[in-house]
């Protein structure tokens, strides 16, 4: 990474007058000039003025400092972060879709709807799900829509004063912050001492005001929830829906289905499970899938196949839950993940889960002596460390997560779930090898033994990264949040 | 002479007469680290005993704040606004809120100092 | 068997189970029931080649039609410079998460804070997030702003002027987050004054959404209106397509408070309805309602000024339940699209793009209404690069002729109207085209 060219903003290389991009000309007469004068702006917005090499430069010196899959590993727990496919992005950029209008007649858009139906079949059939909507932007865009379903399905039975949602208490933190937008109250359920939700906590809690148990399975310990039959009979004979959250999907991928396993619900992070790149921070997409019954609550545009094979919109449907969207969804992202699916294979396919489970297994077998393993079971993608076994050192999982960024590694999640005071959440995915493994495996091994040796270099890491560490006070007391505000309060 | 009150939630009440002034422990800012925000109500703003009536944030950390009382609001401390940091550094003698209390019978739901200080241990 | 994007041999498996103290690959999965397990291969295709997988897309492209575009409705086909691409496939940010590791991270976090920058200024408002993920979710994300920030109103009023897909989400959120939402009527393609005074009344509203440019593209003219809002204690929210507030008046000029809607017009491809961006930005004392993240400027423990997440406790992953937005994954790249636009642009660019647009569309509709088939549905009003058509002729014949021309000639409203867009994309030859076409229809209506 690149200390050198660190700092500058866009802002700071503007010189008036230069320009980094020229128009065509219409031979069309002004018009602007021509409008009221105060329906237009009375001064233009503050953006720098700059040449394209300068603006090159610039951001590709940025990208020098940021580290993605590409760069190395990235065992950041729940977030998937698998090997991002090249031919995904071409196929992305490259189908003849880069012009097309989310309006244009469905005649002229055949081979984009049909691109949108095939992801919906197949994702039905590996979530184990009869209906698939691909609309929405990000994991917890599709949490919402799934509670939304949810709570359209009650309605429509009149079944109105179902107005709580249970979660684990090891749930992701967008579950209960999802369903109070969706306007649910939140009840939270204890995990038991495996790690797994106690059916015996459940029992008293599910009744008749209760609209829906959310779960991820496995969970965010990386441990199957092995209760899941028991817990999805009692939630349905209280008349609640199983929702299931699918960040942690990728363990089950080629092995298990959340629909054969009682949920009713659920929605698939394609920037996690199926290696569309997360662009730091998005855009991803959530798609939703609901067990037969329930596809005539899912939200419009959806895309339908008619019976002479042509593909259509439905921009409403009698139930449906309405739109949540302006368009059909993050389409480009879709492309990907399909070519994801199609790469694979169902033989590919068939091998992601068993050997996201078998990296994880191994790194936690390999590293459990130095570090604290809360439960001690088979784990499936990832799985939890609270910290060091040794804690007289006063080595935080911070300290281990900043070392970690020395060595040229992502952190892993850190002080998630919440469960334990140090966690520390490993998720390695299926795409690492083993020599990449046996590497983190052994770093991870020299910063215990550094934490015992040399304990200052791990709490005053890390060392060797573009920055040091931020003063996270300074800028939450009194946020810069813009250049100007920058220009005002000068750093 | 005026009595402390704390609640299970970790604010205190110091009452004097029909008034109670409102802020958080010491353990409670302690837990929180650096506060950075303080989200105060507004004067004459009801207040409900166990319902919150504002929120105080550090860095990594947002939590409600929950009125030990019923009551009115009479006065919010402005101080707060520009220097949250008060909070941290003298919790007890930094009150966020005054209230008017609705209902002194209230007070009896509450802990004394020593109930207090053994939740926290 | 091995896939290319599986580095495990069979002897690295073997090696890895022994170190798990374990025989087979099943095994990881003991703890689970036999009758959760699927038990056979997906009923999916055999995996594919590279060249396969290329073969079978192209062969779906070859099934849209691509068209000169006059379609617009909040979405509009506009040049994307080619530096765009070239850096926003820089593996760097691409394969990036979430910029949680500041110190690995400043790549994300500084395009993020000169994104946040361009936005506030092009909106005239003091703060922006990170981005939301379109703009009918960012506005309905401002609905539920105004909501939280008034506590215990819960009344929205939008206009009948604000497009059909932003009401058609903020419709859905309302419902299902307990907000009452009205609509304030419309009046000649404007919104009505009257009617917003007549709904202010009952003082229960939290918030007003309003836009402009609106549905029909005029550029309605609220001078007043912020005072009319805030004397009732409620937020003025305005929703605009980003690229157009480079010439018109911004909301932050209107007095709005927040500012919401599509960025999609600032140079992204229409990719069929996505990825694009939405955006919000509001004033500072709204800052903590805001939702999202927020990078913020800080410095490092050696003294140079770095960047960082701020404002992290409003998040979802701390305020859990008591959250007033889930957003977590936003469209961090689409961030990073649009400061290398406006980059490119510059504040002369931006404003070119408009007058090119503005003098196109003008151009277009004054040859149209010499042709008499079809009129300006608003005649008076004014309008930047959209404008609605009521037509002699039945718009559906009109749609057919036209693509036999590989003309896309706007949007179908209804049998008579037409909304039609034009941007820097339309050579003056495509403006005559169209107008040529439309003069060519028999009047039918």
């Amino acid at each position: 990474m690149n200390k050198e060219y660190y700092g500058k903003l866009i802002f700071e290389l503007s010189r008036p007058g230069r320009r980094g991009f020229k128009l065509p000309a219409n031979g069309c007469s002004d018009a602007l000039s021509e409008l009221p004068a105060d329906l237009l702006r009375a001064s233009s917005p503050a953006l720098p003025e700059v040449d394209e090499p300068s603006v090159v430069r610039h951001y590709t010196n940025m990208s020098n400092n940021n580290f993605g899959v590409d760069t190395g590993f990235y065992p950041l727990g729940s977030c998937t972060m698998k090997y991002n496919p090249k031919i995904n992005e071409e196929m992305a950029a490259g189908v003849g879709i880069a012009s097309l209008h989310p309006l244009q007649p469905v005649s002229t858009v055949q081979g984009a709807l049909e691109v949108y139906y095939t992801l919906q079949q197949a994702l039905s059939e590996i979530g184990g799900m009869s209906e698939f909507t691909l609309n929405l932007y990000a994991g917890a865009h599709g949490e919402l829509t799934g509670l939304m379903v949810i709570k359209a399905y009650h309605m429509e039975r009149g079944d109105v004063k179902r107005d709580k949602v249970i979660v684990p208490d090891s749930a992701h933190g967008t579950n209960p912050a999802s369903a109070a937008v969706a306007g649910y109250k939140i009840v939270e359920v204890k995990s038991g001492a495996d790690g797994t939700v106690d059916v015996e906590a459940l029992r008293p809690l599910l009744d008749d005001t209760v609209a829906a148990v959310m779960m991820t399975n496995p969970n965010t310990l990386g441990i199957f929830e092995k209760n899941i039959p028991e817990i999805a009979r009692l939630v349905h004979e209280a008349g609640a829906l199983m929702y299931y959250d699918g960040a942690n999907l990728n363990p089950l991928v080629g092995v298990g289905r959340p629909g054969d396993m009682g949920f009713d619900v659920m929605h698939i992070n394609l920037h996690k499970t199926f290696s569309t790149p997360h662009g730091g921070g998005g855009p991803g997409a959530g798609p939703v899938g609901v067990r037969k019954g329930l596809e005539h609550l899912l939200p419009v545009p959806h895309v339908i196949k008619k019976a002479d094979g042509s593909y259509d919109i439905e921009h409403s449907a009698p139930g449906s839950l309405g739109q949540v969207t302006g368009t059909l969804g993050n389409f480009a992202v879709l492309v990907r993940a399909l070519s994801y699916i199609f790469s694979l294979g169902k033989e590919g396919l068939a091998m992601v889960g068993p050997l996201a489970a078998l990296n994880a297994n191994y790194i936690k077998e390999r590293l459990r002596d130095l570090y604290l393993l809360p439960v001690d079971t088979v784990c499936k993608h990832e799985f939890v460390f609270d910290g060091l076994v040794d804690k007289s050192t006063g080595v935080t999982t911070l300290n281990i997560a900043k070392r970690l960024l020395d060595h040229g590694f992502h952190a892993p999640t850190i002080y998630f779930p919440l469960l334990f005071h140090e966690s520390l959440m490993i998720e390695p995915t299926e795409t690492e090898s083993k020599e990449t493994i046996d590497r983190f495996i052994e770093v991870m091994r020299d910063i215990a033994r550094e934490s015992a040796e040399t304990p200052e270099v791990v709490k005053t890491a890390p060392h060797n990264t573009p920055i040091s560490h931020p003063d996270d006070t300074r800028a939450a007391l009194n946020p810069i949040v813009t250049y100007k505000e920058l220009c005002e309060n000068p750093i | 002479m005026d009595k402390i009150y704390y609640s299970p939630s970790h604010e205190y009440i110091k009452v004097e007469g029909n008034v109670g002034l409102i802020g958080i422990t010491d353990y409670a800012q302690s837990q929180l680290g650096n506060v950075v925000y303080v989200d105060l109500p507004e004067v004459d703003d009801e207040v409900v005993a166990g319902e919150d009536f504002g929120a105080i944030e550090s860095v990594k950390a947002a939590s409600d704040l929950i009125s030990p009382v019923s009551g009115k609001v009479i006065e919010v401390n402005e101080e707060l606004v520009d220097n949250p940091g008060l909070v941290n550094k003298n919790a007890m003698g930094t009150w966020i809120i005054k209230v008017e209390l609705s209902d002194a019978s209230e007070l009896d739901e509450l802990l004394g100092e020593e109930d207090y200080k053994a939740l926290c241990h | 068997m091995s896939h290319r994007y599986l580095p495990h041999t069979p002897e690295d498996i073997s090696e890895m189970l022994a170190a798990c103290s374990m025989n087979g690959l099943g095994e990881l999965y003991s703890d689970v029931s036999p009758a959760l397990l699927l038990g056979r291969e997906y009923d999916l295709p055999s995996e594919k080649s590279e060249k396969e997988v290329r073969d079978f897309f192209k062969k779906l492209g070859e099934k849209n039609r691509l068209m000169t575009c006059f379609a617009g409705a909040g979405w509009y086909d506009r040049y994307t410079p080619a530096v765009i691409p070239a850096l926003l496939s820089r593996s760097e940010f691409l394969t990036a998460y979430t910029p949680y590791q500041p110190e690995i991270s400043q790549g994300t976090l500084q395009y993020i804070f000169e994104y946040q920058s361009m936005m506030a200024s092009l909106t005239g408002l003091d703060v922006s997030n990170a981005s939301m993920y379109d703009g009918p979710t960012a506005v309905a994300e401002a609905m539920m702003m105004t909501v939280a920030a008034a506590r215990k109103r819960n009344r929205v009023l939008v206009s009948a002027t604000v497009l059909p897909q932003v009401r058609e989400v903020m419709s859905t959120y309302a419902r299902y987050h307990g907000i009452v939402l009205d609509t304030i009527a419309e009046e000649d393609g404007v919104t009505s004054r009257a009617d917003l005074e007549e709904k202010m009344a009952s003082g229960d509203v939290a918030g007003v959404v309003v836009a402009s440019p609106n549905r029909y593209g005029v550029l309605e003219d609220y001078n007043g209106w912020a005072d009319t809002v805030h004397a009732a204690k409620a937020l003025f929210v305005m929703t605009c397509e980003a690229a157009a507030l480079g010439a018109v008046k911004s909301p932050g000029e209107w007095g709005a408070d927040i500012a919401a809607g599509d960025a999609q017009s600032l140079g992204m491809p229409l990719n069929f309805g996505g990825p694009y961006l939405g955006y919000i930005c509001c004033t500072r004392q709204l800052i903590r309602k805001l939702p999202g993240r927020i990078v913020g400027a800080t410095v490092d423990e050696d003294g140079r000024r770095v960047f960082v997440l701020t404002l992290q406790a409003r998040e979802q992953h701390i305020r859990r339940e008591k959250a007033t937005s889930n957003i977590c994954s936003n469209q961090g790249l689409m961030a990073l699209f649009v400061s290398v636009y406006m980059s490119l642009l510059g504040p002369q660019g931006l404003k070119e793009v408009n007058s090119l647009s503005c003098a196109g569309a003008h151009y277009l509709a004054d040859r149209i209404e010499k042709g008499g088939k079809a009129r300006l549905s608003y005649p008076d009003k004014p309008f930047l690069h959209e404008f609605e058509l009521t037509t002699s002729f039945d718009v559906d014949s009109l749609m057919q002729r036209a693509m036999q021309h590989g003309i896309l000639p706007g949007v179908r409203l209804t049998d008579n109207r037409l909304l039609v867009a034009v941007t820097e994309m339309q050579s003056r030859e495509d403006l005559d085209h169209l107008a040529d076409i439309i003069d060519s229809m028999p009047s039918t209506l």
